[in-house]
């Protein structure tokens, strides 16, 4: 059948739902590993460690205690700048619920020199339209009585002024 | 390793949906709010409920309310004996499918039996209602056997 609905009489007067709260949430306990764990220790004091390949020679970061590529385990650990290159970027418009961030923001994918590997984190201190790829930045942390062995310690990354990073010195990392 | 003690910390991954319900759900879920259970009359007869905007056979857009009574009966159950946080009730309760009276199809919610020998297929249950409803199934706070508490 087609046609309008209709509501009970005790329904007629009274202001209808028209949405619902559906929220999805896992709760989990999060267990970092061996080799996450002493990046996050070096992240809480203002170190950023990753951990090379013994076969491709690659630097991973976070390391996870292993070479994704060739399957053995990483040998050595590399201290790393905390600057780099902005690789992606993403402007972010939309406000995520429990997010104090002000709109717009941008999030990008920040490659530490000497690592193989980007770290995800906020771009700010320049005006959100005038980041780019291969911009510089470095490393703004959080106070160090604020240190946490977790990524919120940096607190985001700034614009360092040198010259854009050539799109050849990064484009295997996009 | 000098330092090898292994990190963890709790890691809360949350997607705060929310949706809109369409104009039977709609209906259903403002129904509930007011204290009415609500079903929709499929194009083959059959009452629906909890009701859908579309006929499960057909396809056909539905829009015949039914209105129900607050009792039905438990046509399959499961006991939960250890209540997660969130769940309808914070003691054992059974997760059961009740087919409201008039209705042709069940609903699935929680039954406040005490024990699972409390509980049977073909036991007569009723809607105890939230005290506070918002317009949500939770509207329902659950099901309690006919004839126990208040007869």
């Amino acid at each position: 059948m087609s046609g309008p609905l209709v509501l009970p009489e005790a329904l007629r007067d009274v202001e209808a739902v028209r949405s619902i709260r559906a929220p999805a949430r896992l709760e989990y306990r999060f267990t970092a590993g061996e080799a996450t764990s002493r990046f996050l220790r070096g992240i809480a004091s203002k170190r950023i460690l990753g951990e090379r390949c013994p076969v491709c020679g690659k630097v991973m970061l976070p390391p996870r205690g292993s070479c994704p590529t060739d399957g053995v385990p990483t040998s050595e650990q590399v201290e790393l700048a905390d600057r780099g290159i902005v690789t992606s970027f993403c402007v972010v418009n939309v406000k995520f619920s429990g997010s104090a961030m002000e709109l717009p923001y941008v999030c990008a994918s920040v490659l530490p020199d000497g690592a193989d590997m980007g770290l995800f984190g906020l771009v700010q201190e320049i005006p959100f339209d005038q980041i780019r790829m291969g911009m510089r930045v470095e490393a703004v942390w959080v106070d160090d009585d604020e240190l946490q062995p977790n990524l919120a310690s940096i607190k985001w990354w700034r614009p360092t002024g040198e010259p854009d990073a050539p799109y050849e010195s990064y484009r295997e990392h996009v | 390793m000098a330092d090898a003690e292994i990190l963890s910390a709790p890691l809360v991954l949350e997607y705060p949906f929310s949706r809109t319900v369409g104009p039977v759900q709609s209906a259903f879920l403002t129904g509930l709010r007011e204290r009415l259970v609500l079903g929709v009359r499929s194009e083959d007869g059959r009452v629906l409920c909890p009701p859908v905007e579309y006929d499960p056979v057909t396809s056909g857009e539905l829009g015949e309310l039914v209105e129900l009574g607050d009792s039905g009966t438990v046509t399959t159950w499961a006991w939960e004996p250890e209540p997660r946080p969130n769940q309808p009730l914070d003691r054992p309760f059974a997760w059961a499918l009740v087919r409201m009276d008039g209705a042709d199809t069940a609903l699935l919610h929680a039954v406040d039996a005490g024990s699972a020998e409390a509980m049977a297929t073909g036991m007569q249950v009723r809607v105890r209602w939230a005290a506070e409803r918002v317009g949500a199934i939770t509207d329902i706070a659950c099901f309690e056997p006919v004839g126990a508490g208040e007869g």
